[in-house]
């Protein structure tokens, strides 16, 4: 049988994904250029007798999918910068809570209302270090409508086996574009759900670490009766100041994460085996710096390209070989300069390390990437 | 016989954090009798709160509890009830979590008529982090952050959860203990949304910067000062000065109940 083929917006493709994923709960608030996501999901949600939800605020939003998503249902919300400063606080609930929830973040430029409608990619150091307090992160930035779909699956899978909330990032360009997509079957792709506890009732304890790295979560309404918060806790979930349990919860919910970046990384690579110059981009700018590689080589330059899939938790272990392999690598990135900060610590001073910017609310074309690399070359 | 308590509190979780005469406890001690005479399944039940001395009750009682963050147990809430509607869902906390910070959670919760029940304890106060004013702080009096005597008008929270279109209103005081569990049972009771506002006492940082001498003084007050609904009525404006409505304020059961009105839109959306 055909496969089922489709003209499909990137937005409308994220909202597939959920579907896809199992995500029977969306709780949203209206802002561009993410709202098609929600408009997409109020229909095809109830079909699936699932619940949508447009709360008064982006606060109320994350607040409505965490408490959905601890009856056990998948949940996801979806917004742009604005929204996502405002979600910041309950994301570090979701941390340390350890609660599975996927936030999408449409990226917009910024800082404030910005530029609702242009394109920008300046909300990456803050899908790792908005909310305060220490935490680990994991965030996902596709760059085009196929992997906007299965990113998003991978969104909810990487939510629920790690308990935690996930951002998936793309940018405004690739939220708004139309690609052909082609609708994986049910089955193809990996679906995981969540584990369930295998202590009754009556022993069971959310945050008990004796049952490993990620403690299974039970779901309110299913006959267990637990507590949850955002204070610092004991592994029955209730507040502690003890600093050797608060210590050791905080370094669990960070190692959890950090101890299976193997498992967590996804990166793509075009040309760099033999490279001697890479650039290091991601989301829609990754789709220019592609063009600019084979320019570049059909120029005689050696260029590839590092596209990381997962941004969080860094890719710290391939980009710190790429620097030793090559002779520069160039960031290009839709903000002033920030996961350059990561490239340049992780390269440890071993190649140059150079950027190529842009807050104007263009695209970064395949011209001012291939001038760059000429420039540092 | 004394009534058991014990039964539906957590083991081991008590003493519990509020200070000597806190209104709270009495509060809590009202909710628990109330859950009990409607006979409620707690594996089923999710209590949610905020953040403040109020919103630390959920920890102590033997259900699903949710303490989440400051002002907004309405919207946390509102996704469990969403996503199980067949749980009982019940939300507590304090004046300036359910009506500063989460005002905005509080009355559209209201507005929707989503089936829960809030028990607010208005303390007159931000307890928690020491005495500063709240929404609900009378005007003129003293604060940790009203040196000069608070200048700020207050919310009527009944009022405010009327005109925001929750179906069942009532307010008493932890100086009527029966009031209390009689109310949050016809509350949980109620399909739709319930606030049953309790206006209780803060002596640590309320009473004793506004010449409280103890908190015989300020059950006193709160005595003194309710009025039942029925007794209003017979009273002038002017009698009324001061004083606060107590009872059911308002019931309303035509209003349709927003996890009601979603199973419709389920229905559509699948074409039956
Ligand atoms: C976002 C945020 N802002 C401020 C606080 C500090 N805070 C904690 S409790 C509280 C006030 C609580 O007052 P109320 O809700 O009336 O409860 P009470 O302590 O009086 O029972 C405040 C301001 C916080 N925890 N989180
Ligand atoms: S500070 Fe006030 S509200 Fe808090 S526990 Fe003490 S008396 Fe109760
Ligand atoms: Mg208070």
């Amino acid at each position: 049988m055909a496969k089922k083929v489709a003209l499909l917006q990137g937005n409308q493709a994220c909202a597939a994904g959920a579907v896809y994923a199992g995500c029977k709960f969306f709780g949203g608030y209206p802002i561009t250029p993410s709202t098609e996501v929600a408009e997409e999901l109020s229909i095809s949600l109830p079909k699936v007798g699932g619940k949508f939800i447009q709360m008064e605020d982006e606060i109320g939003a994350m607040a409505s999918v965490i408490g959905a998503s601890l009856t056990g249902m998948k949940s996801l919300t979806a917004t742009s910068g604005p929204g996502v400063s405002l979600k910041q606080e309950l994301i570090g609930y979701a941390c340390i809570a350890e609660v599975p929830c996927v936030i999408i973040n449409v990226m917009r430029g910024g800082p404030s209302t910005g530029m609702p409608t242009g394109p920008g990619q300046s909300d990456v150091m803050q899908a790792m270090w908005g909310t305060h307090g220490d935490h680990a992160a994991i965030a996902l930035v596709p760059s085009s409508v196929q992997e906007i779909f299965s990113e998003t699956v991978r969104a909810f899978n990487l939510a629920e086996k790690y308990r935690m909330p996930v951002q998936v990032l793309f940018d405004e360009i690739v939220g708004h574009m139309r690609e052909r997509i082609v609708f994986p079957e049910p089955g193809e792709l990996e679906v995981i759900d969540r584990e369930a506890p295998t202590d009754g009732p009556d022993t069971y304890k959310p945050y008990d670490s004796t049952k490993g790295q990620i403690p299974p979560l039970a779901s309110f309404g299913s006959g267990y009766k637990f507590h949850v918060t955002g204070l610092n806790k004991a592994d029955d979930g209730f507040p502690t100041t003890k600093a050797s349990l608060v210590d050791a919860e905080e370094r669990r919910q960070v190692d959890k994460v950090m101890d299976n970046v193997a498992d967590i990384e996804s990166n793509e690579e075009y040309l760099t085996e033999d490279a001697e110059v890479v650039i290091w981009a991601f989301g829609s700018t990754a789709r220019s710096a592609r063009y600019a590689v084979n320019e570049l080589r059909k120029e005689g330059i050696k260029a590839g390209l590092f596209r990381p899939i997962t941004l969080w938790p860094f890719p710290t272990k391939r980009t710190a070989e790429l620097a030793v392999q090559c002779k520069a690598i160039v960031v290009a990135e839709m903000n002033l300069g920030q996961m350059i900060h990561e490239v340049e610590r992780a390269a440890k001073g071993n190649c140059v390390v150079a950027g190529e910017f842009r807050v104007d609310g263009e695209p970064i074309n395949p011209a001012q990437i291939m001038k760059k690399v000429k420039e540092v070359l | 016989m004394a009534y058991d308590y014990e039964k539906s509190i957590r083991p081991g979780k008590l003493p519990h954090i509020w200070c000597p005469g806190c209104g709270h406890g009495i509060v809590m001690k009202g909710l628990i009798r109330a859950m009990d005479t409607c006979g409620l399944d707690r594996k089923n039940t999710a209590i949610v709160s905020g953040i403040g001395c109020a919103s630390r009750l959920p920890g102590y009682l033997d259900a699903c509890t949710l303490h989440t963050a400051h002002g907004r147990a309405a919207a946390f809430a509102t996704g469990v009830k969403m996503a199980k509607p067949e749980m009982t869902v019940i939300c507590c906390g304090g004046d300036g979590d359910g009506t500063a910070i989460g005002g905005n959670h509080f009355i559209h919760a209201c507005r929707r008529n989503i089936d829960m029940t809030y028990v607010l304890m208005n303390n007159f106060i931000y307890g928690m982090t020491g005495g500063q004013f709240s929404p609900c702080t009378p005007t003129g009096a003293k604060a940790s952050t009203t040196p000069y005597g608070n200048p700020d008008p207050i919310f009527d929270i009944s009022k405010l959860a009327i005109g925001a279109g929750a179906t069942f209103v009532a307010r008493t005081t932890a100086a009527h203990p029966r009031e209390i569990d009689k109310l949050i049972v016809q509350g949980i009771q109620h399909k739709g949304m319930s606030i049953i506002e309790v206006l209780d006492d803060c002596p640590t940082t309320y009473g004793r910067r506004n010449k409280f001498r103890s908190v015989v003084d300020m059950m006193k007050h709160l005595k003194a000062n309710a009025v039942p609904i029925k007794a209003a009525a017979k009273m002038t404006a002017e009698q009324l000065q001061g004083k606060f409505l107590t009872g059911v304020l308002f019931h309303d059961t035509e209003k349709p109940e927003y996890c009601a009105q979603y199973a419709e839109v389920i229905k559509k959306a699948q074409g039956a």
